[in-house]
């Protein structure tokens, strides 16, 4: 517990400075009222809004540390959302809704995973394929229309109320944190880490990688299926054109905000997470700020920026060094045992 | 010479309107529902007219387009429809068209060519379209002070741009009226809803009188907002937006929208009068004529009008 918290302290802190800097300009940003059962406010307007992009970076972590990447999980939302749209339209209930939406999530991973897994297609390539090709698919399904339907259980998972808060929050929270236990109180996040930073060395140690990597991109794909869920129930409607569209770079993003390399390795889902809320919580107070909104791009570009120079390791090494050069500067002899070493 | 060549000329024409007229239609593509309506609905006006249509879809490329008003001169149809996908490039395939004496009239979009080369342009005026919308409100509320929102298009695109002078056009010198919050909700539902959701916390709700909304997506996405809210769409907060759109009548039906402007899919039927009058006395028409921007209220039978346009493609 302790070494997570020392792992996400970065993005905690981030997270914190930038909420002050939003509450600079929007000094009611930290308010939360409690008025008819639910609670509102800027802060829970973040929670709920990032929640497809927090779905989608528990995904893209796993993927992320197998040294792959899946660009496709933006269209696999506006799929699955097409897909559950589509059942409901044709009157078979928002439970079997959701099953086909994620039976269609579960597919696009499986066809990204063997692309990627059992064809041997890098994963920027493989993915790239059902990116471009996926919208295609779900107007296939909507016939090129938004497709609205009315139906309040379906809606309650993008739109409802459970214990105050609203429902996208409780599924993002528990999403991540049962993908969290399933790594780390089992050993597959270890097998995970070990594809990605040497696939020939674990299979020969006996990971089963190939089923493990088909397995990653299927939990990619699932995320996304709720988060296309998410998104569909919250407008009661599916729009193949704009639904998730670009989410997958945001993803990219809070992952990488998050501390974790896209050379594969060691990976934290609790940081990715955060990290996804970083984001929101940018956009979020960019929307209050009430800046004109030509400046939206250019003002999260600057903070994202700075964001990652602050994190980046080089910047840490190159501090460390300038730190020790001032302090040699000042004592002077152990340069010499230095450079007989 | 010159004379028997007209007489000979004024007699085909003749002999040409008697007989069903051929005319030749080269579709963007269906890129969007509005665009899908335009074609049934230039489908529908040609059959009621009696007008024999050959239809192209160029499915967003200019080469397709080129390609096929060449097969549409090659086969001597009697007019040609374009939209065009790009604004530049048209010249030398207009001039072939103009060698062949086949008059071509765009659709929706403009072209950079002399005007000579083409009979005339229907469209839209993306200006005027806000400025109906503005207008509305000022006399909707009167006397009475209004904070409006405005959730406007994509960024930079000339339909945010226009659309929005339009409405400060028209609201102008009411100083009662006030645009206290303007922001992109990118022309989609889920963008108009996040940004309303933002608007209604930085507001505070109950003190915005009136949201804008470039299109009629963003203010069904903001209704709902404004619904979680649990505030009263179409009376708390009075909603005009652009399009009309299938969807915003059954909002307008539900009382949770108030206004909404039309930009008319139907570009063929001011095209094909043009084009009659043109057949029948070589009436030349104006270069650029205007598409009437209707405005909708909830007083005109928004349910009707939801059941005219839904099977449209919308």
């Amino acid at each position: 517990m302790r070494r997570t918290f020392t792992r996400v302290l970065p993005q905690l802190l981030t997270l914190a400075v930038l909420m002050a800097l939003v509450t600079l300009f929007f000094p009611q940003f930290l308010a939360v009222d409690y008025q008819g059962g639910r609670l509102s406010g800027p802060v829970i307007d973040v929670l709920k809004r990032g929640a497809p992009v927090a779905l989608l970076a528990v995904g893209m972590t796993l993927v992320i540390a197998t040294r792959g990447i899946d660009l496709s999980v933006g269209t696999v939302m506006a799929i699955t959302g097409a897909a559950a749209a589509w059942a409901i339209a044709s009157g078979w209930g928002a439970g079997t809704a959701v099953l086909l939406a994620l039976a269609a999530g579960l597919v696009c991973g499986l066809w990204n995973g063997c692309l990627v897994a059992v064809v041997g297609i890098q994963p920027i390539v493989a993915t790239l394929i059902l990116m471009t090709s996926g919208r295609g698919i779900a107007q296939l399904i909507t016939e090129g229309r938004i497709l609205t339907f009315n139906d309040p259980g379906f809606a309650w998972l993008g739109s409802g109320i459970l214990a105050g808060l609203p429902v996208p929050v409780f599924i993002w929270i528990l999403t991540a944190v049962a993908v969290a236990i399933l790594m780390r109180r089992t050993a597959l996040g270890l097998l995970v880490e070990a594809i990605g930073i040497n696939r020939s060395a674990s299979a020969l140690a006996g990971v089963n990688a190939r089923v493990l990597l088909i397995a990653v991109y299927m939990a990619s794909g699932l995320c996304a299926a709720l988060a296309g869920i998410i998104a569909t129930a919250d407008i009661r409607g599916a729009d193949a054109n704009n639904a998730g569209l670009w989410l997958e770079l945001d993803a990219i993003l809070a992952v990488v905000i998050g501390g974790n390399s896209l050379l594969g390795g060691r990976f934290s889902v609790a940081a990715s997470v955060l990290g996804a809320m970083i984001i929101q919580t940018i956009d979020t107070g960019i929307l209050l700020a009430g800046f004109p909104s030509e400046y939206n791009l250019v003002i999260k570009a600057g903070l994202v920026l700075i964001i990652l120079v602050l994190q980046s390791p080089n910047l840490a090494s190159e501090w460390y060094f300038l730190r020790r050069s001032l302090t040699q500067r000042r004592e002077p002899k152990p340069v010499p045992s230095r450079v007989k070493e | 010479m010159l004379k028997t060549l007209m007489t000979s000329a004024a007699i085909m024409v003749c002999a040409a309107a008697a007989t069903a007229q051929t005319v030749g239609f080269s579709q963007i593509g269906s890129e969007s529902g509005w665009r899908a309506a335009e074609t049934t609905l230039t489908r529908q006006q040609a059959e009621e007219r009696g007008i024999d249509l050959k239809f192209s879809d160029a499915q967003q490329r200019q080469e397709n387009q080129i390609a096929a008003i060449r097969s549409f001169v090659a086969q001597g149809v009697d007019a040609i429809l374009l939209a065009p996908v790009v604004a530049t490039g048209w010249d030398s395939v207009l001039e072939e068209a103009q060698e062949a004496e086949i008059p071509v009239v765009l659709l929706d979009r403009q072209v950079d060519a002399p005007d000579d080369l083409y009979l005339t342009a229907v469209g839209s005026d993306l200006v005027h379209e806000g400025e109906v919308a503005g207008q509305w409100l000022v006399e909707k509320v009167g006397d009475r002070e209004c904070r409006i929102v405005e959730l406007q298009g994509t960024t930079g695109s000339s339909p945010a741009i226009d659309r929005a002078t339009g409405f400060r056009n028209a609201i102008e010198g009411h100083d009662n009226l006030e645009i206290v919050r303007s922001q992109t909700g990118d022309f989609t539902r889920t963008g108009g809803k996040e940004v309303m959701e933002s608007f209604l916390q930085a507001e505070s709700g109950n003190e915005i009188c009136a949201l804008y909304a470039h299109n009629d997506d963003m203010a069904l996405g903001a209704i709902q907002a404004i619904n979680e809210a649990g505030l009263n769409p179409g009376e708390d907060i009075l909603i005009v937006s652009i399009d009309a759109v299938p969807d915003i009548f059954k909002a307008m039906a539900e009382g949770d929208a108030n206004a909404t402007v039309e930009l008319t899919p139907n570009m063929a039927g001011p095209a094909f009068d043009a084009l009659e009058a043109y057949w029948e006395d070589g009436t030349m028409p104006e270069k650029f004529i205007q598409t009437e921007s209707t405005l909708y209220t909830q007083d005109d039978d928004p349910m009707a009008e939801y059941e005219a346009r839904k099977d449209l493609g919308y």
